[in-house]
């Protein structure tokens, strides 16, 4: 009896949460001067930090955007959802913000929700711009189209890096073979190594459990005897490595990609371990560009002095991307279906071009963005560049 | 052989810690009969405490320590009385959910308050590396966890056996019925426990965090998790125990990842753990529960 | 005389489960024929039919059978790549979708199953919490295990890698059609779950289960439960009995594996520890023994988080708090005490029953 009262009432409970899930659907026509951006990524769980920066960064241009007059009369408005990192939650995330109104998906943050995202928008006719889905896969439709780099190109151009400007010859990698960013780089890497006659004297993994010890991978290094570590893994992890290596008295130098960004302020205190740390990344907090500290400052300002990293810079461009094509395809009424609107996006992407906090980016039609990435050291707190 | 004796010392070390935080699963359940899934998070409390002193309240590192253990002491003896509790009669599988839950609420409290960042955890071990020769090298936290653990190990079995408390807390292990008819305070001993096994988790959260210079919401998962095998693996509820299970899981993870595969280590120590329950049941120092009929 | 009796009382449960099933899941489908509902509930169904498969599946094991197992996502991991193997390697040969894809949940059940009996054989020695431990440490083993293969089709066959990608050399470019890739996502798989073939399994499962626990062999199972060394004693081959459960309760957690890599993107790191729990707990919550309860609180637990985003991250801990909260209601005596006055007192009548 009891259990039935319980069971009622949850009930109960539930369909009325299920009815505010409906009101909304009645939105989604939208208004002639809102367009609703979704916003993806984990903000609960492990991954939490770069999906707080993908919608910290994102907001932050929604509200220069609007201060300075919306885009062709219309004022964006910017929802986000949290995924958890987890492919099943991604789609219910993309669920949630179609309901409010969304026609635009910046999203998702990581490459596995954002190829369980596109499987949806791809159907829906949804367009889709992840800022910081790095698998090759993420871009497999038409209608997605990505800002960061594609991990099989940060291999290739890591290795070719290396060997042009002789950074090293006996090349060790540590990667998560648990992640699918680090997969994707280490595997062309090695591939392109062969290439560039470089020689691997050893890849030692790590999985996203076994990602606090690093001890036998770095000694397996030191009898290796390789002169460069190629670490294409987040800043988190290659933080530990760095301090861990330095008790061993590991002396090698550090190559990496964008994933490192943030290390400087992961390391803290401990700056100086990065000494020497070289990394391919389009963006880099301190570069000394107006439009990078334009944006730094203005991040700093809203949220608690924190340092931007790749992901919110990386989305910070997407939603000026948006921002673009939406005037170059000559958008200006917010109640436009959302195929009409990804149609109209698609074309518009290719003929694009925008002056990001990444670079310059021009797009492909397969989604692909074009720019360079460039090649910094870190020197005393601060990136400089290498070239 | 040099590198063989390395990647021994460094399993030993990360065995230690797991030996630790295993020593307070293992009191707890030995005594309480429960599966404390939140010690972990526990750990992780302790850590951000004594980072926090550290950090933003400025405090000299004994005296954090110190604030650590109790901060720490404190939130397993409210976890007790608020959460477990009133389920002392439930069946087993009940607090276990429990336990999830408060493990849940422990970790998102952390991540909403404290931000998912991780912070660089400056070392509380002024040890420095000692160095035996050119490749050998034990850090200093290595050290001082590997001694810790003995020390506590050899404290907490004299106060079982030699202190009253511990007597007392024998015999809710044994017969929590039995124990109250004889003047026992039941209540009283399990907080006893559980400020123990929690006092505990915060040594293992400082040693954990001083070893990997990191924490975050999510430092205590893991280690937990892998704890709890080491509790089991050396029999659950066998102090001794604890210590030889953490121990050897340390190595077993160290040499797997060194000689077999980085990236299959973890099932191998899971494995490890299977083969050994299929030849002894009860874990390594188990005892053998004889089923009355 | 009673025999009869007892066979009706049970088959009138299924039949009222099996109807409440069909309801809700009608009214759910006008409701999105109609666009009341909104994406976010729509896009939850299926996922729903699986969870609520993979919860009575669990209650077999940890409510009829007595025994504690944290290592079920293991079970729909095996079940899930299974299934997705079979389908993305007959994609051409198999142009019925519906037969490939009824095909693809029997293979994904009878893998999972043939690995449950293994697990039950593991721990036939066990009791209690080290049996949870061993199921624990299968599960975990299970999807890192996947995380590290590599399947290559070409038109020279199959090429299968572990722990390295497959060497380039060794297969054919043009043709090649990815499996496996490790850690990545497998996509590939062809999206044939729909609402009404998920409804059905679920349908299935529950009259399956039904059936089996009012059998023979179910109480036999119960018996083992309440009482092992009783039951030993009369006779009953406890350990036959075991591996039946194990087998069972693995080949619906593989075929709801099946359903979701033929729903959306295979992710391995979707298998882990986190899920065996959050089943356990719909489990637990709807009643150990109770398939109606099950199937209950799977769609509340379920749909409750994601219902509740608006209020973005404390969502989590209202939930943590809530799971406390309604463990000790439902356990404390004087909790329980107290709901009982309650009850009683809003429904004027005479306590004489038991519980539901």
């Amino acid at each position: 009896m009891k259990k039935k009262i319980l069971a009622l009432s949850m009930a109960t409970v539930l369909a009325m949460s299920m009815f505010t899930g409906c009101g909304s659907s009645a939105e989604n026509k939208g208004s002639k001067d809102t367009l609703v951006l979704g916003g993806i990524g984990p903000i609960t769980g492990e991954a939490a930090i770069y999906g707080q920066a993908v919608k910290n960064g994102a907001q932050l241009a929604v509200d220069e955007i609007n201060e300075a007059g919306g885009v062709n009369g219309m004022k964006l408005k910017f929802t986000f959802q949290d995924d958890e990192c987890d492919s099943e939650k991604a789609v219910n995330a993309y669920n949630k913000v179609k309901d409010s109104g969304a026609k635009v998906i910046i999203g998702a943050t990581t490459s596995g929700c954002s190829i369980a995202v596109s499987e949806k928008t791809q159907a829906d006719k949804m367009f889709q711009l992840t800022p910081s889905g790095s698998a090759a896969d993420c871009v497999k439709y038409d209608n997605v189209f990505r800002v960061c780099f594609n991990d099989p190109n940060q291999g290739v151009a890591s290795a070719q890096y290396i060997s042009k400007n002789k950074i090293g010859q006996k090349i060790a990698i540590i990667y998560d073979s648990s992640d699918v960013y680090s997969t994707g780089i280490y595997e062309k890497f090695v591939s392109e190594a062969k290439n560039q006659n470089l020689e691997v004297v050893t890849e030692q993994a790590f999985t996203k459990d076994t990602n606090t010890d690093f001890s036998v991978q770095i000694q397996k290094i030191q009898e290796s005897g390789a002169d460069l570590v190629f670490l294409p893994i987040y800043y988190q992890q290659a933080a530990k490595i760095l301090s861990q290596a330095d008790k061993a008295g590991l002396k090698v130098k550090y190559f990496g990609c964008d994933g490192l960004d943030g290390l400087i302020n992961q390391l803290d205190t401990d700056v100086a371990l990065a000494n020497g740390v070289m990394l391919l990344t389009p963006f880099a907090p301190d570069a000394k560009d107006e439009k990078t500290q334009a944006f730094v400052s203005a991040y700093k300002e809203k949220y608690n002095n924190e340092t931007p990293v790749q992901f919110a810079a990386d989305a910070y461009d997407a939603v000026y991307a948006v921002k673009a094509a939406l005037e170059e395809a000559g958008v200006d009424d917010g109640t436009i279906s959302i195929s009409d609107l990804c149609d109209k996006l698609t074309s518009a992407m290719t003929k694009i071009e925008v002056e990001g906090v990444t670079g310059n980016i021009t797009w492909s039609a397969d989604g692909e963005p074009t720019k360079e990435p460039k090649g910094m050291v870190i020197e005393d707190g601060s990136y400089k560049a290498l070239d | 052989m040099n590198s063989f004796i390395s990647y021994l010392i460094s399993g030993i070390s990360l065995g230690s810690i797991y030996a630790l935080i295993a020593l307070g699963y293992t009191m707890v359940y030995g005594i309480a009969k429960m599966l404390n899934f939140a010690h972990g998070d526990v750990i992780m409390v302790g850590g951000y405490a004594v980072f926090l002193s550290i950090s933003s309240l400025n405090c000299p590192v004994w005296l954090s320590i110190i604030i650590g253990i109790v901060v720490c002491t404190v939130l397993g003896v409210v976890i007790e009385r608020v959460a477990y509790k009133p389920l002392r009669n439930a069946s087993s599988l009940s607090v276990l959910i429990t336990a999830i839950g408060v493990s849940y609420l422990l970790q998102n409290l952390a991540l909403n308050i404290l931000g998912s960042n991780a912070r660089t955890f400056k070392s509380v071990v002024s040890l420095k590396t000692i160095e035996i020769n050119s490749q050998l090298k034990i850090s200093g936290e290595a050290v001082v966890t590997i001694i810790v653990t003995v020390v506590i190990m050899v404290a907490l079995t004299l106060f079982i056996n030699k202190t009253k408390a511990g007597m007392a807390m024998q015999a809710v292990s044994e017969d929590k019925g039995a124990a109250q008819l004889m003047g026992i305070n039941v209540n009283k001993t399990i907080s006893i426990v559980f400020a123990i096994g929690s006092g505990l988790a915060a040594v293992a959260g400082i040693l954990l965090c001083s070893t990997f210079t990191q924490v975050s919401p999510y430092t205590g998962s893991m280690p937990g998790i892998k704890a709890f095998i080491a509790a089991v693996f050396g029999g659950i509820g066998s102090i001794p125990g604890a210590m030889i299970g953490g121990i050897l899981l340390g190595i077993i993870e160290n040499l797997s990842k060194a000689y077999i595969s980085t990236q299959v280590a973890d099932a191998i120590v899971f494995a490890s753990l299977i083969i050994v329950l299929i030849l002894k049941p009860t874990g390594l120092l188990g005892k053998k529960i004889n089923e009355k009929v | 005389m009673n025999k009869s009796n007892k066979v009706k009382t049970s088959t009138k449960q299924c039949l009222v489960t099996l109807t409440m099933v069909i309801i809700f899941f009608v009214i759910c489908n006008i409701m999105v024929m109609n666009g009341v509902m909104g994406s976010l509930f729509e896009g939850l169904l299926i996922p729903m039919c699986y969870y609520i498969i993979l919860a009575i599946s669990l209650n077999l094991t940890v409510g009829i059978l007595g025994e504690l197992s944290l290592g079920h996502a293991g079970f729909m991991c095996v079940g899930a790549y299974s299934g997705a193997i079979f389908s993305i390697l007959t994609k051409e040969v198999i142009k019925s979708d519906f037969e490939r894809y009824a095909l693809a949940l029997l293979i994904g059940g009878i893998c999972a199953g043939l690995f449950g009996v293994i697990i039950g054989f593991s721990v036939l020695r066990l009791r209690g919490d080290y049996l949870a431990i061993v199921t624990l440490a299968f599960g975990e083993i299970t999807y890192k295990l996947i995380q590290n293969c590599y399947l290559i089709k070409d038109k020279n066959g199959l090429h299968f890698s572990f722990s390295q990608p497959v060497n380039p050399q060794k297969y054919d470019l043009d043709s090649k059609v990815e499996i496996l890739k490790g850690a990545m996502p497998v996509s590939d798989v062809p999206k044939t779950a729909t609402l009404i073939s998920s409804v059905v399994l679920v349908l299935i499962t529950v009259v399956v289960m039904y059936n089996l626990i009012d059998s023979r062999a179910g109480r036999a199972f119960k018996a083992v439960r309440d009482n092992s060394i009783a039951a030993e004693s009369i006779g009953i081959n406890i350990n036959k009995y075991k591996l039946i459960v194990f087998f069972v309760s693995a080949f619906f957690a593989g075929m709801s594996g099946t359903m979701f890599s033929h729903y959306q993107t295979l992710d391995s790191s979707k298998f882990n520890f986190n899920v065996s729990i959050l089943i356990l707990v719909f489990v637990v919550l709807g009643g150990l023994g109770s398939i109606r309860g099950s199937i209950i609180a799977t769609i509340i637990l379920y749909a409750l988080p994601e219902l509740l985003r608006d209020f973005y991250s404390y969502r989590m801990i209202a939930y943590a708090i809530i799971l406390i909260a309604m463990m000790i209601l439902t356990n404390n005596e004087k909790c329980i005490y107290m709901r009982e006055r309650i009850v009683s007192k809003l429904f004027k009548k005479n306590k004489v029953s038991k519980d539901a």
